[in-house]
Parts: structure tokens; C-alpha cells; sequence
């Protein structure tokens, strides 16, 4: 590990993204992720890398694209609006089976929202967001200290499945500053024996997602059905809390799981049992856990997003009906206060039944 | 132990180096430190700030609605975020650009009037760094010292001639927030 | 001794082709062939196809192909090119892709300057999906989605994508030509030579935009298609180059 360094989250992720052989950086500039393609703009020349300001999203994600084919660690990074147009290269480079890592600093939405923070794009980045039958193997971090660490990872990820990995934060993680250490990476890219490089001794190649007959579409559509099975298998990440003698258990992703924390500190304080399941990967997504703890002593779920209400139809999905499960958000780009969620964990503390969502 | 602060003032000020300054000396002690900026629009209309934590626990969320600290550098500061600081809290209020009076009678006041005083100690620019003395000596929310040492980390190397300047401005503030020095 | 005066390309396939009687895609290909063999690049050329009949271009040219999204052709170029700066990188693409959907990607692809080489084949029309109405139909031309033939008023006038082109800087080499009769189709072939040296040459983006028949689009037997590009089509898109051709300092 090196030096402790106070950073913005924008800068310690691209920073990360370059000590984790990113050297493609294709992006446009949105809000509230400027700091990403600036500071890429800056540091990737130094080390040979190539930076390119794209003409649109839709440009961007189609040359991370190329670059991709061409055998190169690519990233591009966006927010809401901009993540929405890169759906198009997005399906296509699951199709394709092209490698390449997506940050999402999500602004609140919908259309063009808000710049504050927010968890409304849960849906586009688990569900698909684009078109067809593909997943999005999507990691959601807490602090800028676990983005640092899941980026390099990211890039394993998509490199080993051959799949587009993408970074959900959010504009908070992205403008605050937090200390950050570097771990000591060991790049380690994995020889690519399928990209398009020129046929000189071996027969020519070809990258496409096109399967005009029925049969081979449907080869390939199952084929990658079970390269997910084995990215489920493999890399489902979930950090659980006080679940042991827990009464209820809050599960909250990225921002809001922070904040989780010390609710569940504040409850456990004033004698009120509290866990917390704080799904890493949102995609694949911990159903394994909380259907255990479903199965065990707790009393109710909580799910607290800084939107409507999205992740909660896993939670739900995942709890099968075993145990309520109860709802807390807040939208518009405003984080949750521990207090309100405090009262609403109390709440549902006095009569689970009331109110559930399931 | 946790501290809450807010800086507010126009873009230029360096609220923003204020409260990195603060978020760094913090980390140095091994302090869990938090520093979230005002960004987008709101920027441009040139007001800034900045909410910085510093606590012995984790941060749950670095979005500061009750401060412990309020910095205000200049009116529209003080209109907006007077309010929001607890009972008992401190205020530091740059008199130079802040006229009217605060209303609240239930918090600590530190009146400094910082463009008189920087250009006193001969730059405009270290503003800023007066009113961290100020905060660091009536808080305690990090140790001087520490805040020394930050200097060095957040002045970029090539203003490094710089920093006896700011040391200056700092002693400033601490005598006078702690008031051994009496303002003009 | 017999003596070869003529032969198939080694980059172009030896399978028969999906396209339509009287299509010029198949003599398109050919010069894209002709080329890449000319100038020995076999071994770096990497081809992105677009969306349109010409979409299965890699079925017929014998070197490393990556399929783009509809118009993105130039952007994944640009992808290719800039991790991989000693491969020569051309993409193929139809009217509708390159000069409606794909509009932004060509004319910045142009404006930075990519060192890449675009070869554009405009009919005038969308072959694959039917037969509908392109960015360069010929005002007054009829198709399902101009029923009573393209009206300015309501759909606009057809786009000069060479002209537009060649007024931007980082443009190197831009020109337009034909393929309805052999002495215009030997033209057309310098000038696709041309647009690979070019990139080679390291010395910008390079555009050949070739006028082409669609018979059975235009509902024309193949004879008469080619007429109908040599009377209409040129009258409409002035043949030559624009920028970068010989004689000229680009």
C-alpha cells in the first residue's frame, strides 16, 4: 500500500482505472463525472495512454468499442443522461462479447434531473438498459476507498468474462473528497487470442453481434446465459452486519449503505436490534443472502435508495415473502438523514406488518 | 469527537483549500475526514462552499445540514447557513464583506475582518488561511500543527514559497479568534 | 507461357455474394480488394461494417473485420485506429448510415483528422430495410417513405457529404466517383487507392464516396440503373476529388 492521499472520488477512480492498465480513455463531459475525463486527460499522455474527447456518449462508448476489438483496456465514464445514450454500444458490446468498464456517476433523475446525487439508474444498470438479452455484471461502492479498489477489479472482470463491467456511484462519491491508499496492482491482462488486430499469420477475424439464423442466435444467447451463471457464481459481492442476533435488517447499496451504518450503530445504541446487508455487486445481485436471512430470526427488511424504490423489487424478490419488507427513500439529489431513517426503522420496529411492500 | 463545518463565500476565496486544508490535517492525525464541495450550477452563479467532517468514527455522510462550524466570507453566506448551525456553535464572520449582524444569540461569534487583515499581512489571498486559524483555535477540531504539515500537501509544490505567508496568516487568526490580537 | 492479365483479388473471398442482380456493392468490394492487395496490407487492414446490405462485408473481404453499430462506424474506427496507430483501418458504409444516423460520427471523425479511410457507397436509397427514403435521394424521387417522390418542402434536399467534407481541415483526401461504366469504375479505383495511401501517408482522413445503383429499390432493370446513376445521379453529385488528388497540395 502506498501513501495515504485525500482525493476527490472523479480523480481516485480514473487514477485507479490508469494503476489498473486502463491506457483508452473515451468520453464527454457531463456532471457531475467532469473530474474523471479531466484528470484522464491530464495523465494518460504520461504514461502512452491515449484520451479522446468524444463528439457525443454515442461516439464515445462505439470507439471504447473499437478500442475494445483492438485488444486495448478501455473505460468510458458518464452520468444518467450520457449512460443512457451509451446503451446502444452498450448491447452491442455485450453481444460482441467486448471487455470494458463503464463509471456511472448517477445525477437524479428522470430526463435531465438533477446533478446531486442519486440512486435512480439502479433499474438501467441492473435491468439492461439497452436492448436484448444480456446482463451487466454492475458494482455499486460505499466510499472512494472501495471504488479505488473495485475499479482494478472491474477490469479483471470484464477482461475474464469478456463483458462490459460497469462502476454505479454517484455524484457525492464523485465530488467528495475522502482518504485514499493505493494498493500495489498487479496488472495482469490476460493474453486476448479473439481480438482484430490485422491477419498477418492466421486467419482472418471477426467481431460482430449479428446472427441473422435463428439457431445460432439462440447458441449464442444461452451461451452467454451461462457465462452470467458463472459470473453469479463467481463474483457475487455482499458486506453483512450485525446479522447474527439481528430483530432487522436494513439492506442499502453505495451512498445510502454508509449511512445505513451508523443508523444501524445509532439503533443498536437505543436497544433496537439492527443488521445490515449491503449488496457490493448489484448485479449479480446477493439473493443467496438475504434469502437466507430471510429464513432466520429477523422480523422485517428495511431498504433504504436514494430513489422510489428500485432495488427493492430484489430485495423482495430475494425475501420471497417470508418476512415484510418495508421501504425508505428520498429522491431529488438529497441523501437520506440517519434520524428520518432512524424513525422509520422504529416504525417498523412497533408493528412489522403494517405498511410492508410485499 | 465530531466536527461538522461548513465554508461558504464567492469562488476565489478559497473556501474550498479551507476546508481541504482542514480535511487533510485531519487524516494526518488518522481522523476520519470527509470534504464535499457545492458543484455545478450552483457554482456558477460565484458563491462556493464546502462541508468538511472530521470524526473519531466513520462518516456516515459527508452532507452537512447542522454545523458545528460556519464559516461565512460573505452575505449571502450568512443568509443562507446561519440558520443551520447548531445552538451552541461557532460562527466566524468576515467583517470586511459581511455587514449586517447575525440574528441568532445562541452561538460563539468570531468577527474577523480578513481583507484588512490579509492585506495587512501583505496578500489578499490568504484570507482563507486566517479564518483556519480561527477555526483550529477555538475547535480543536485538528492541532496546528497538523495543519502545518497539510500546507505542504495541498500547496502545490511550485507555491511552496508561499507557505511562511500562510504560516503567518494562520498565527493570525489564532490570536485573533482567541483574542490576543485585536483587529484594526 | 500464358500470362495472368487478370485475376481475383486475393482479399476478396471466393463465395458468391447476397447482394441483388445489378447491385455495385459486388464491384465496390472488388476495389476495396484490388487495393488492399496493390499495396500489400493484407495483413493490417482491420474493416468495420456498417448497418445496411453491406452489413456481411466480412463474408467477402478476406481480412479482420469488426461489425459497428448503426452510423458508428466511423467512431469505432477511430476505437481501432487509436489503439492499434500502424493497422490501416477503412470502414464500408451506405448513405444512410453514414450521412443520416451516422452524421456526427463522420463529419467529427473528419474534423479531428482520424487517420482512417471511409469508403461510402451512396444509392440514393435504404437497400436492406426496403427501400425507403436516404439523406441523398434525388428530390423528386420515389420511394415507400416518398410515395409521391422526395418533396423539399416537406423532407429537404439530398446532402452533398463530399462538399460538406471537404471544407473541413482535418480532411486529407475526399472524392467522389462512379461506378456505372468501366472507364468510371477505373477512376474509381485510383481514387480507392488513393484513400488507402493516404492513411498510410499518415496524413489524415480520407473519403471516397461512390455513386451506385440499387435496381431493385428503384424498381429499374440493372442496364437501366446504371443508366439512371450516369444520367441523374452524377448530374445531381459532380464527380472527381475534392481535396488531397493528385496535383493538388492537401
Amino acid at each position: 500500500m502506498g501513501e495515504k492521499v485525500l482525493m476527490k472520488g472523479n480523480e481516485a477512480i480514473a487514477e485507479a482505472a490508469i494503476r489498473a492498465g486502463c491506457r483508452y480513455f473515451f468520453g464527454y463531459p457531463i456532471t457531475p463525472q467532469n473530474e474523471i475525463p479531466e484528470y484522464m486527460a491530464r495523465r494518460l499522455p504520461q504514461v502512452g495512454g491515449v484520451f479522446l474527447q468524444a463528439e457525443s456518449e454515442v461516439a464515445a462508448i462505439n470507439m471504447v468499442y473499437g478500442a475494445a476489438a483492438a485488444g486495448g483496456r478501455v473505460m468510458t465514464s458518464s452520468s444518467g443522461p450520457g449512460i443512457s445514450l451509451k446503451q446502444e454500444g452498450l448491447s452491442y458490446m455485450a453481444g460482441a462479447e467486448l471487455p470494458c468498464v463503464v463509471v456511472n456517476m448517477v445525477r437524479a433523475g428522470p430526463g435531465l434531473g438533477g446533478i446531486q446525487a442519486a440512486q435512480s439508474d439502479y433499474f438501467q444498470a441492473t435491468k439492461g438498459g439497452g436492448h436484448g438479452d444480456y446482463r451487466l455484471v454492475v458494482y455499486g461502492p460505499a466510499s472512494i476507498q472501495e471504488a479505488v479498489d473495485l475499479m482494478a477489479h472491474a477490469f479483471d472482470v470484464a477482461d475474464r468474462y469478456r463483458t462490459p463491467v460497469m462502476l454505479l456511484g454517484d455524484g457525492m462519491l464523485g465530488q467528495m473528497m475522502e482518504p485514499v491508499e493505493f494498493p500495489d496492482y498487479q496488472v495482469n491482462i490476460p493474453v486476448k487470442d479473439w481480438i482484430t488486430n490485422g491477419a498477418s499469420g492466421r486467419p482472418a477475424r471477426v467481431i460482430s453481434s449479428i446472427f441473422l439464423k435463428p439457431e445460432e442466435l439462440d447458441a449464442h444467447c444461452w451461451a452467454m446465459k451461462r457465462k452470467y451463471e458463472e459470473i453469479a457464481e463467481n463474483e457475487t459481492r455482499v458486506e453483512c452486519l450485525g446479522l447474527d442476533d439481528a430483530d432487522f435488517c436494513l439492506v442499502a447499496y453505495g451512498t445510502t449503505a454508509r449511512i445505513c451504518r451508523s443508523v444501524m450503530e445509532k439503533a443498536r445504541e437505543s436497544g433496537l436490534r439492527v443488521g445490515l446487508i449491503r449488496p457490493i455487486s448489484l448485479w449479480p445481485f446477493p439473493t443467496n443472502t438475504i434469502r437466507e436471512v430471510a429464513s432466520g430470526n429477523v422480523k422485517a427488511f428495511l431498504t433504504v435508495e436514494m430513489s422510489t424504490g428500485q432495488m427493492i423489487e430484489d430485495v423482495m424478490l430475494a425475501v420471497n415473502g417470508k418476512k415484510p419488507v418495508h421501504f425508505y427513500g428520498k429522491t431529488g439529489g438529497m441523501v437520506p438523514a440517519p434520524r428520518d431513517i432512524l424513525a422509520k426503522l422504529r416504525v417498523v420496529a412497533d408493528d412489522p406488518e403494517k405498511g410492508r411492500m410485499n | 469527537m465530531k466536527h461538522e463545518v461548513i465554508i461558504a463565500g464567492f469562488g476565489g476565496q478559497g473556501v474550498m483549500v479551507a476546508g481541504e486544508l482542514l480535511a487533510y490535517a485531519g487524516m494526518l492525525e488518522g481522523k476520519k475526514v470527509s470534504w464535499l464541495p457545492s458543484y455545478g450550477p450552483e457554482m456558477r452563479g460565484g458563491t462556493a462552499n464546502c462541508s468538511v467532517v472530521v470524526s473519531d468514527e466513520e462518516i456516515a455522510s459527508p452532507v452537512v445540514t447542522e454545523p458545528t462550524v460556519l464559516v461565512v466570507m460573505n452575505r449571502p453566506s450568512l443568509d443562507k447557513f446561519e440558520g443551520w448551525l447548531v445552538p451552541g456553535g461557532l460562527l466566524i464572520i468576515n467583517t470586511s464583506l459581511v455587514k449586517r449582524e447575525p440574528s441568532r444569540d445562541d452561538i460563539n461569534i468570531v468577527r474577523i475582518p480578513c481583507s484588512e487583515v490579509a492585506d495587512e499581512l501583505g496578500s489578499a489571498a490568504v484570507a482563507n488561511m486566517i479564518v483556519v486559524g480561527a477555526v483550529v483555535s477555538r475547535t480543536g477540531i485538528v492541532k496546528m500543527e497538523s495543519v502545518v504539515e497539510g500546507l505542504k500537501k495541498v500547496v502545490p509544490a511550485h507555491r511552496h514559497n508561499l507557505i511562511p505567508l500562510n504560516l503567518k496568516a494562520l498565527e493570525k487568526g489564532r490570536e485573533i479568534a482567541l483574542g490576543v490580537a485585536v483587529c484594526s | 507461357m500464358a500470362t495472368v492479365v487478370m485475376k481475383r483479388p486475393e482479399t476478396l473471398k471466393r463465395v458468391i455474394t447476397h447482394y441483388c442482380p445489378g447491385c455495385t456493392h459486388g464491384i465496390a468490394h472488388r476495389l476495396v480488394a484490388e487495393a488492399i492487395d496493390k499495396l500489400g496490407i493484407k495483413q493490417k487492414v482491420i474493416g468495420v461494417a456498417s448497418v445496411g446490405c453491406s452489413v456481411f462485408a466480412y463474408n467477402y473481404l478476406d481480412c479482420d473485420f469488426v461489425q459497428a453499430a448503426h452510423g458508428r462506424a466511423p467512431a469505432v474506427a477511430t476505437g481501432l485506429k487509436r489503439v492499434l496507430p500502424d493497422s490501416v483501418v477503412f470502414t464500408y458504409q451506405g448513405d444512410g448510415d453514414l450521412a443520416s444516423i451516422g452524421t456526427a460520427e463522420i463529419v467529427h471523425a473528419a474534423a479531428r483528422g482520424e487517420k482512417i479511410t471511409v469508403i461510402f457507397i451512396n444509392n440514393g436509397i435504404y437497400g436492406m430495410t426496403g427501400g425507403q427514403m436516404a439523406p441523398t435521394t434525388l428530390v423528386g424521387d420515389r420511394t415507400t417513405t416518398s410515395p409521391e417522390g422526395r418533396d423539399p418542402a416537406k423532407a429537404g434536399y439530398p446532402i452533398k457529404m463530399c462538399e460538406l467534407l471537404s471544407t473541413l481541415e482535418g480532411a486529407a483526401y475526399v472524392a467522389r466517383a462512379s461506378l456505372h461504366d468501366p472507364a468510371n469504375v477505373l477512376k474509381a479505383s485510383r481514387f480507392v487507392t488513393r484513400a488507402f495511401e493516404c492513411q498510410l501517408e499518415r496524413k489524415g482522413f480520407a473519403i471516397v464516396e461512390l455513386l451506385s445503383a440499387c435496381p431493385t429499390n428503384w424498381s429499374l432493370k440493372p442496364i437501366d440503373a446504371l443508366k439512371a446513376v450516369k444520367e441523374k445521379m452524377v448530374a445531381h453529385y459532380p464527380l472527381g476529388e475534392f481535396k488531397g488528388g493528385a496535383g493538388s497540395e492537401a
